[in-house]
């Protein structure tokens, strides 16, 4: 007797909890408002990127046209994949002395996998991913960035 | 009795007769029921391919194929063009005889099943005075066509595919057959015109209340499983399985699985609505006279294809919303419960029948 109480009390929640899940999904079927489907390309103008979203590696620069890139080549040490080249070259700064200052900051992002290595690993917090995420060129020659602007220089530290 | 198609069948027959001998005539309305068939079925796959897309894109709070046309609508269009210039790839060790054979076994079994449907009064190839019990019988045949083309592909994920799909289908037979016997036994008769007329009063899902509802139930479920759909779909499995019985077949041929798939769904749906919600019958109620009239306005050929619809929209539900059974959770539902409740809900109708419990 207890087994078919058993029996028939499964049978029932077993019902139960089915039409428990089709109102879910009858739900939403009823509700075509709430569909989370992103229309890209006419929703460009309200297209809403997340600031976390790792589009492509920029080095900020301030009004002054400075950057905060040491040149330490710490970044291109830790990349698996030989995606970032840092050339620099030495200056003479006023006290005469010769220093190490970046020349060019060379990002390839047709080799980059975005795994934020680099810039996890920065000591001067000098590089950055962007959400920008339209980089399809016709040739890949173009996906060979360089990061710092043209005559850009080292911020001063405040 | 506004819309009639008897007279416009037996006029067509009685000019055929005039030009031609009897065994001709027989010969031409059996091709003409085969084009008239087969568009339907272009036309009916075509749409239901483009609702399910549809549908499950909603069920998913996703908006489904919408570049192709307006609303996608001719993305099914596009889709078959694809599929039509497909090379037909005969993979090497197959058995060529078999292999090829399997996807025409299969689309029989469901013209062969298509042909018994009554659609309207007169529209109705064959009215055998065993509509059910042929209709029983044929449309456990699309299973051959599973195990063939399973077997016959000398893959193990077909013959796997294959032979999951043959132990659902022995299995889900029994529950479907009787509840075609509780429906019957209720009806009083096997033929599906006869069926139908007797609903003229009200549907057999009113008529025969609760154990016509359980029967209508356990019948939704066990065609969905008989026709190898989602959540019963392990046959062709494509996250353990690639895609079951057809992971050889390409083009024209797996476009037959398809379309045979979808066709089955379309005629279980159908058979329950000529079983439970009246088939072509308007919705009567007792004796609200005016009520009556103004449904009859409604074409038959509207009614059908309406609760025909509404199943297959049902069985999309349930495809989109439970996850895939396992063989052992399978073989469960249906011998341990399905089973037992239709042989009970069996006994319970016919007590009803006799105790003249219905309306």
């Amino acid at each position: 007797m207890r087994g078919l109480k058993k029996y028939l009390s499964g049978l029932f929640q077993g019902v139960r909890s089915l039409l428990q899940g089709m109102s879910v999904t009858g739900y939403h079927f009823f509700h075509p408002r709430e569909i989370v489907t992103q229309q890209y390309p006419e929703n460009r103008a309200t297209l809403e990127i997340f600031e976390r979203s790792k589009g492509e590696l920029t080095m900020p620069h301030n009004e002054l046209n400075e950057h905060k890139c040491t040149a330490c080549g710490i970044c291109q040490m830790v990349c698996p994949n030989g995606t970032i080249t840092v050339l620099s070259k030495t200056e003479q700064n006023e006290d005469g002395k010769s220093k190490k200052v970046l020349d060019r900051y060379i990002y390839r992002l047709d080799q980059c996998t975005f795994c934020a290595l680099c810039v996890k690993n920065c000591p001067s917090d000098a590089i950055t991913f962007a959400p920008t995420f339209e980089n399809a060129v016709y040739t890949r020659a173009l996906l060979t960035k360089q990061l710092n602007k043209e005559g850009s220089k080292l911020q001063k530290k405040s | 009795m506004i819309y009639d198609f008897s007279k416009l069948t037996s006029s067509l027959d009685q000019l055929l007769l005039s030009v031609l001998p009897p065994f001709w005539v027989l010969l031409v309305e059996a091709l003409l029921v085969l084009i008239a068939g087969l568009a339907a079925f272009a036309v009916l796959g075509m749409i239901l391919v483009y609702m399910e897309r549809k549908v499950c894109a909603f069920f998913q709070v996703r908006l489904g194929p919408n570049r192709v046309g307006k609303w996608g609508t001719l993305q099914l269009i596009a889709d078959m063009l694809k599929l039509l210039t497909k090379e037909l790839v005969t993979p090497r060790g197959v058995d060529v005889l078999l292999y090829n054979v399997a996807p025409f076994i299969i689309i029989m079994a469901a013209f062969l099943s298509f042909g018994a449907l009554p659609f309207a009064r007169g529209l109705h190839a064959i009215d055998f005075n065993i509509g059910v019990f042929y209709l029983m019988a044929v449309s456990s045949l699309a299973v051959l066509g599973i195990l063939l083309g399973g077997w016959a592909s000398n893959n193990k994920y077909t013959v796997i595919g294959a032979m999951r799909s043959g132990a659902q289908v022995v299995s889900y037979e029994l529950s479907v057959g009787l509840t075609y016997i509780t429906m019957v036994a209720f009806a009083g008769t096997m033929q599906l015109s006869g069926i139908v007329e007797a609903q003229a009063d009200g549907w057999f899902l009113f008529k025969g209340h609760l154990p016509a509802l359980i029967a209508f139930v356990v019948f939704l479920i066990a065609s969905t499983a008989e026709a190898n759909r989602g959540p019963f779909d392990l046959a062709e499995a494509e996250s353990e399985l690639i895609a079951g019985y057809h992971t050889e077949y390409s083009g024209l041929r797996f476009a037959f699985f398809y379309l045979a798939e979808y066709l089955n769904m379309f005629i279980g749906a159908a058979i329950a609505a000529t079983l439970f919600l009246g088939g072509w019958m308007p919705l009567h109620i007792g004796s609200w006279e005016a009520f009556n009239a103004v449904m009859d306005f409604i074409p038959p050929i509207v009614w059908f294809f309406g609760k025909t619809f509404l199943l297959v929209w049902v069985t999309m539900w349930f495809k989109w919303t439970f996850p895939r059974l396992r063989i052992d959770q399978l073989l469960t539902l249906e011998w341990k419960y399905l089973m037992p409740v239709s042989f009970f809900n069996l006994l319970l109708m016919t007590v009803i029948i006799l105790l003249g419990w219905h309306f």
